[in-house]
Order: C-alpha cells, then structure tokens, then sequence
C-alpha cells in the first residue's frame, strides 16, 4: 500500500497553520548559512533513519559529502542509500525534483530539503504549498553557535541570517562544542529576543534525536506514539494516555507558546464533541486533523531537559477538569 | 596561395582610430588581409574584385556580450509581445496593443496548430494599463486547451484555467506570494517566480528540457544574428554538459553555420574548485566558432522581480531587499581560483549591494593571486555608482551595462522600483566610459530582443516606451556607442585581437549595412537595415538565411 491509500483514509481536517496533517509526504526544511553544520545534520539523519525511507533533497552534490558508507548507488543525481534511503540534487529547480520525487521513492516516509546557504526557507515554504503531495512538517534552521552572531551583523549578510532564522520552527544551535556552556544562555537569550517565536535545540555535531527535526505522521509503519519514545542527553519525552476531552485549539495555543518549552508534540487526543482528533505542534505552530481509523488517546511531547516545563504541560495534559 | 577577394564598399567603417574609414577591405580565408583603398590593397597581389557592397556600409561584425541562444528556441511559441519583432525567418509579428489582441492572436494560432497546448512569450502586461491579465482572458482563446504566456521579463507566465486545473491549482486555499488570487479564492493565473511557475511550464508546453537551447534553437539563433549583423554572440549562461557541447560543435562546425557562439558556464552543481577544473576542461574543446572556457555567477536577481540586491535606501516602494543567488565565500573561492588558473569570470549582478560585493571579492581575491588583464566582467551592474565605476577601473574590471533595460521599463524603474534619481543614473554607460571603464552594452535577449543597433539607439538616446528622456546626461555619441558594440563587447571577452574592428590580420567579420550609422539621425539608428553578415570571409544575405 502507497501513499495514495494512505490518502484515501486519513481525510485531513482543519489545518489551521500550515503544519503537517497527514495528508501528504511531510517535508522537513533544512536551512542555515554556509558552515553551519547541514551537512552534518543531513548525514546524522540518513545514519539514524531506521528503517523510514527517507528522501533527501540537496541544492548541490558539490557540497553534500554523504558518507562513503552509506551509499549503496550513486546515479549521476540521485543517489542511493542503505536502508531504502535516496538523495537527488536539484540545482535551481526544487519544484521539479520535488514533481519527480514520488515517482523515484513512491513510499518514502519522509521529505528532507536541504536549502541552500543564501536560501530563505519561508520561500521554499510557499512553494510547498503550490504542491499538493506535500505537507510542511517543521522548518529547521542551523545556527552555527560561534559564528552566529558575526554573520548577523554581517555588512552583506545580515538580512538573509535575520531572515532564515525568522523562518525557522526550530533552530538548531549547533557547535556548542566549540563556544562552551556557558555561552549557551547567551545565545538563547539573544534569539529569544531576535526570533520570540522558534524554539532553539542546543547540540554539538548536530547531534541530536531525529524525531526532534522529522515529522512522525504519514507513515504506514511508523504510529504516533510509536518510535516517539527515546533517550539522548539533553532532551526528555513526555508520553500521556488521556480519555478526557479538550479544547484543542487552546491546547494546541498552549503547547506552541513559548513558555512550554515543548519542542514538538504529537498524537491523538478528544475534541469537547468526543470525536478522536490528531493534534500536531512544532515549535509555535500547531495543528488540528481527524486521527486515522484506529487510534487511540496517546499524546507525546518533546522537549530539551531543564527547558520544557514539565509541570505545566503535565497540567495541559490532565485535561480541563484538572486545572 | 588562398584567393584574395575586395570588396569595395559605399563606406567601411574600421573602428580602427589609425584608420577610421576606407573605401576597400581585402579578404583571404577567413581573415583581413588589408584596409585601404583600391591602389594600396592590388599591392597584395592578384585579387577578385567584389562590388555586392558597393552600395553598402561595411561595420565590424557586430558582437553581443549579452544573450541567450534560447531566443532561437522561443520562436517556435506564439510572440505576444508589446513591439514589432523579426523572427528568424525575417518575418516582423506586430505588436500587439491589446488584450484582446493577444486573445487573437492566441486563438488564431491554436487553428493553427493543432492540437495540445498552446504556448506564448514576451508578453508585458504594464503596456495594458492597470489591470492584470487574468485567466478569464486567456479562456476566451482557449477553454479546452491549456495555454501558458511568458511575460518579456521571462519571471513571470499567464495561464487560462485549464492549464491551472491540469497543474492542480484550480483550487482555493493557496497561499503563495507568488500566485494571486481572485475575489472568487481561486488563483488569477498569474504566476510570479519559478516556483509558481514551474507546476504549469510542463502543461503549456514549456518543458525546462525546450526551454534549454536544443540544436534547432541554436540554428535559428544564428539566423537572428544574421539579420542583426552580428557575427559573435554570447550565450550566458548554461550548464554545458557533454552532450551539449557535442551538439554545438557539431552544428557551429558545419561549413554554412554563420555565427561565433560563446557559451558560458553557469555555477551549480559543482564546487568552485570543480567548477573551474570543468571551465578549462571546456576551454581547450573550443573551436574558431565555439568559444568555451568562461564561466558565470549571478550574484542577485532583477530590479523589476524586487529580487535584486540593493544598498540603502533600498526599494523605491519600501519592498525588502532581494536575494543573494550565491554564497559571499562562494564568490571570493571562485574568483581566486579562477585567477589562479586564468579562467575568465563574468558576474551578473543588478542591485548595487551586489555590485559591491563582488568588487570586494574581487579585490580580495586579487591580493592572492594577482593576474594582469583579467578582465572579470559585471554584467548588468545597472545601479552601480560613480564611485563604483572608479572602484570597477582600478580592479581592471569590465562592465556590460543593459541600456535595453531603460527603454523597456525605464518608467516602471522611476515611478516604483528605484525611484527618480537612480532611475535616471541607471545604466550609467556615459558615467562608465569618463572612468575609463571598458563597457559593452547587451540585449540579454530574449528578454529584450537581439540587435546591436537597437542597443546602441537605447544607449544614444536614453528613451523610455513612453518616448522621454530618462538621464540625458548618461547618453553617449553614436561613435562610441557604435565602437561599443563592437570592440567594446569583444574587449570584454578578451576577443579584441580578432574580433571588433576590421583591421589587417583580424577575422573577416563584417556587418553589412544599408546606411551609414555615423551619418543618420541619432534617433534612426535602430532603423537601419542590416543587409547581412560576413562571417569568417563567408556572405551570409538576411533575405537567403
């Protein structure tokens, strides 16, 4: 079973801010400027699939070294990946490769773009949206931890670095290796002043659990719920069981506000109207869609440890009647 | 020994300042045995004696530094555009006044064609008044047929409804910048940028694969050139993959192709250090009419598109500043590498923020690897200011302005995109040359059409399509407009010591004209019939291509 079946059973809902229903392949934009580390993250990503198929679109070849290990072919521009993976360039023409994309992966479970360094990610967003196989599932901007701050102030750069940052759902603030901890609240707070709205995930090497950056929804094998589960330093999960009924349009609100921490949050929960809805936030954004035939009242929330509000989202999650 | 054939001509303008004039040019080969008059080229030897041009003006071969051979494949879709226009075959399509004409015309052209798709370009809606085209017009060409028109800025198409329905846009709920929406929800069927574009271009028929310059797009190239006088034009730029530069070997390298092609390779999918390894790898491939070996960056995008990058104030109507099309670190690799191994880089840039980021790349990258006579080029560079033309001279750099660009959206660039005053120094070719600047000045068709003449009229007169004036002092005299489109445009190719003047030992490239370009009115010099080229000692005559 294909996409298209997939289609025919889950009829998407109210979408209420352009984050993923499960109504097409979802697509995780990468952006960032040059050296921020896409690459790597690009690579971690392919290494850590397990076992979802993933199609990764690049601008270049020329500046994605895939590890030698993880190619099994390499067709002038697609190349294949251990684990039913596959990588295409697109050049100048991301809509094309996009338009091709299905017939060359029909059950991929997940869309990766990789934007180019001077690429504003809103744009790409857009043109998403001109397709309807695809659903936005998060947009993720690198942020190079040491140089971050230089280049926006840069004379030529500024802008194009405010800008990507400003489309961002999530930045990844990467090389904290290199700056130390202690620069850490430094550089969160100067972003919580530049782009209020993203929530900044801190890793080194760009290291850091796929299900933060990748959308869990339109897979046939992957269940909400399932997979959401895991351990890494520096990030903790919090998986819920209710049966009770919510505003999910407040709850929804509430998650996607900055003061929850939550970096992302997904799975099936009551409307007030008792019907079984899939809510969906990614950083500020959320969404409400009709859950697939099947499921049942689960609900996980991610966040990194000492910044998600654990108290607070357990009091989201006990339902009105607990408040 | 090779035949020697002298043509004697009403006028032969040289653009040699030794000898600006002459009334005879010998030819042996392919290339100028002599310039004089009759008595001091016998002393060559035995000669034919040619009068075809007795009644005709001898120029250079004029020479474009600024186009894309994908105006030969555009002539196989339907002309929409505003002004008369000469296809290949010679024939001149009207331009069109109206909406409903373009309908017309359209719909003619579907009986005309057949089935499928009917596909159109150059089409420039600000010659309409306010309102947009909108799908409801294109339906009445066609409800049945999808149709797709490119508009002259080629960043923007206009689609009737059956071609938004086949690309699956037929819908309400999309909210993209560049797909505007009706009162009814539904897109207009206007789509702006390559991204909106791009799910229709395949259901009108225009598939990026036609939209690369293919082997009949090439010949019908030439033919343009032919009626225009141009003997060496540039295609910039392409990707140039193998079985590209195979096709156009083989099709320039045929006995009756009329024209020198200079294609350049654009920067994507390689790496800078590849990316000039590829350049060199083309270059010794070249041959006497295929020139490879230079390359291509576009630093921003178009001044009309609010994409290209400008510094303070910015936008005239307070739009965001553009997008940079490459990487700062890309730029400064490139150059230094191509200077390291003495590959030639053209730069497009619009805005004058980019302009001055490749001025600084430039300039650091001459510091590592110094290379006399270089010659990087800007291209376009339309804002740049005085003191970056200054700046452009000390770098040893060229420019290859676009004065075509003011004659079609001059008004446009005054009243919204750069305001008044920088619309008016646009283009500043007068500005360019008081620095000392080598400058061509370019077509960039087919967004606006090829003919050196035409070109030279805008830089010359600095009309507008209204027929004002716009920036009286950047005009330049017919003389060196003339000289500009000539050895102006090969000095940026460093071609100058074959092509751009005729003078003993250079190619026998002519423009072939039926009056003398020094001696009508300024304003008529786009009027000019061109009778023909000769290209390499061969005679091409428009009316036989």
């Amino acid at each position: 079973m294909g996409h298209r079946a997939r289609r025919a059973c889950v009829r998407s809902g109210r979408n209420l801010n352009d984050v993923s229903t499960p109504a097409g392949y979802p697509v995780t934009v990468i952006g960032g400027y040059l050296g921020a580390g896409k690459t790597t993250l690009v690579n971690h990503l392919l290494r850590a699939a397990n076992g979802r198929r993933l199609a990764v679109l690049v601008n270049e070849f020329g500046d994605l070294a895939i590890d030698a290990s993880l190619i099994e072919a390499d067709d002038g521009d697609m190349i294949s990946i251990a684990g039913g993976c596959i990588c295409c360039s697109y050049g100048s023409d991301l809509m094309a490769a996009l338009m091709e994309l299905p017939q060359r992966l029909p059950d991929m479970d997940a869309v990766i773009v990789e934007a180019s360094g001077v690429a504003l990610p809103g744009g790409i967003v857009s043109a998403l949206t001109l397709l309807p196989e695809y659903v936005l599932d998060a947009v993720v901007v690198l942020a190079d931890a040491e140089t971050i701050r230089t280049r926006a102030s840069d004379r030529y750069l500024a802008d194009t670095i405010r800008r990507q940052l400003t489309d961002a759902d999530l930045i990844l603030l990467n090389k904290m290796d290199l700056v130390g901890s202690a620069a850490l609240q430094e550089l969160r707070d100067w972003l919580g002043a530049e782009v209020p709205h993203a929530r900044v995930v801190a890793a080194s090497h760009a290291n850091v659990p796929p299900q933060t950056l990748l959308g869990i929804g339109a897979s046939s094998r992957v269940q909400a719920g399932d997979g959401t589960h895991f351990e890494a330093d520096g990030f903790m999960t919090l998986s819920f069981n209710p049966d009770a009924r919510f505003d999910l349009d407040a709850l929804g609100e509430a998650l996607a506000a900055p003061d929850s921490g939550v970096i992302r949050a997904k799975g099936f929960l009551l409307n007030v109207a008792g019907e079984l809805c899939t809510l969906h936030v990614v950083g500020s954004r959320f969404a409400v869609s009709s859950a697939p035939n099947g499921a049942a009242p689960a609900f996980v929330c991610i966040g990194m440890s000492g910044v998600l509000e654990v108290e607070h989202v357990n009091e989201l999650l006990a339902g009105p009647g607990a408040a | 020994m090779t035949a020697t054939t002298i043509y004697r001509a009403r006028r032969v303008l040289t653009m040699n300042p030794s000898r600006p004039e002459a009334t005879h040019v010998a030819v042996q080969g392919d290339r100028i045995l002599g310039v004089g008059d009759l008595d001091e080229l016998a002393g060559w030897g035995e000669y034919t004696l040619d009068e075809r041009f007795a009644g005709h003006v001898l120029m250079p071969g004029l020479v474009e530094g600024h186009s894309h051979t994908m105006e030969g494949t555009f002539w196989r879709y339907v002309y929409c555009g505003y002004f008369d226009r000469t296809d290949p075959d010679g024939t001149t399509w009207p331009g069109l006044a109206s909406i409903d004409a373009i309908v017309a015309r359209l719909r003619e052209a579907g009986e005309r064609l057949g089935d499928g798709p009917i596909a159109g370009w150059s089409l420039d809606p600000i010659y309409y008044g306010e309102r947009r085209v909108s799908r409801h017009d294109l339906d009445a060409a066609s409800t049945e047929r999808p149709i797709g028109v490119l508009h002259a800025s080629g960043h923007i198409m206009n689609v009737n409804s059956k071609a938004l329905e086949l690309a699956g846009l037929l819908r309400s709920g999309i909210n993209h910048e560049g797909v505007p929406l009706g009162d009814d929800g539904l897109p207009t069927g206007e789509l702006k940028g390559p991204d909106a574009m791009m799910p229709v271009g395949a259901h009108v028929g225009f598939d990026r694969d036609v939209l690369a310059c293919d082997e009949l797009g090439l010949r019908q190239f030439a033919r343009l050139c032919v009626r225009q006088g141009v003997t060496t034009a540039t295609d910039l730029a392409s990707l140039l993959p193998d079985d590209g530069v195979d096709m156009m070997l083989r099709v320039t390298g045929e006995e009756s192709f009329p024209a020198r092609i200079v294609p350049l390779r654009r920067f994507q999918g390689l790496t800078p250090e590849a990316y000039i390894e590829r350049a060199l790898e083309l270059r010794v491939r070249s041959t006497d009419r295929l020139r490879l070996g230079r390359v291509k960056i576009v630093a921003d995008g178009s001044i009309q598109g609010f994409s290209a990058r400008l510094r303070w104030p910015g936008y005239y109507n307070g739009k965001p500043n553009g997008l940079w099309y490459v990487a700062p670190e890309h730029l400064r690799e490139i150059y230094a590498r191509a200077l390291e191994r003495g590959v030639q880089v053209h730069t497009h840039t619009n805005g004058d923020e980019a302009t001055e980021l490749v001025l600084d790349c430039v300039a650091g990258a001459l510091v590592q690897h110094p290379r006399p006579d270089h010659r990087f080029t800007l291209q376009h560079c339309q804002l740049a200011s005085a003191a970056q033309f200054r700046r452009i001279k000390a770098l040893g750099m060229c420019v290859n302005l676009f004065p075509n660009h003011h004659f079609f959206w001059g008004e446009q660039h005054y009243a919204t995109t750069v305001g008044p005053e920088r619309a008016t120094r646009m283009n500043a070719c007068a500005t360019a040359l008081a620095n000392g600047v080598p400058m061509a000045i370019h077509s960039d068709a087919p967004v606006t059409p090829l003919g050196p003449l035409f070109t030279a009229w805008c830089a010359v007169n600095r009309r507008t399509a209204t027929g004002r004036v716009l920036g009286a002092d950047e005009r330049i005299s017919v003389d060196t407009a003339l000289r500009t489109i000539t050895l102006g445009a090969a000095y940026t190719l460093h071609m100058d010591h074959e092509i751009g003047s005729i003078e003993v030992g250079k190619k026998a490239d002519f423009a072939v004209l039926e009056a003398d370009p020094t001696t009508v009115a300024p304003e008529e010099l786009k009027d000019i019939p061109v009778w023909g080229t000769v290209h390499g000692g061969r005679v091409f005559e428009a009316a036989g291509i």
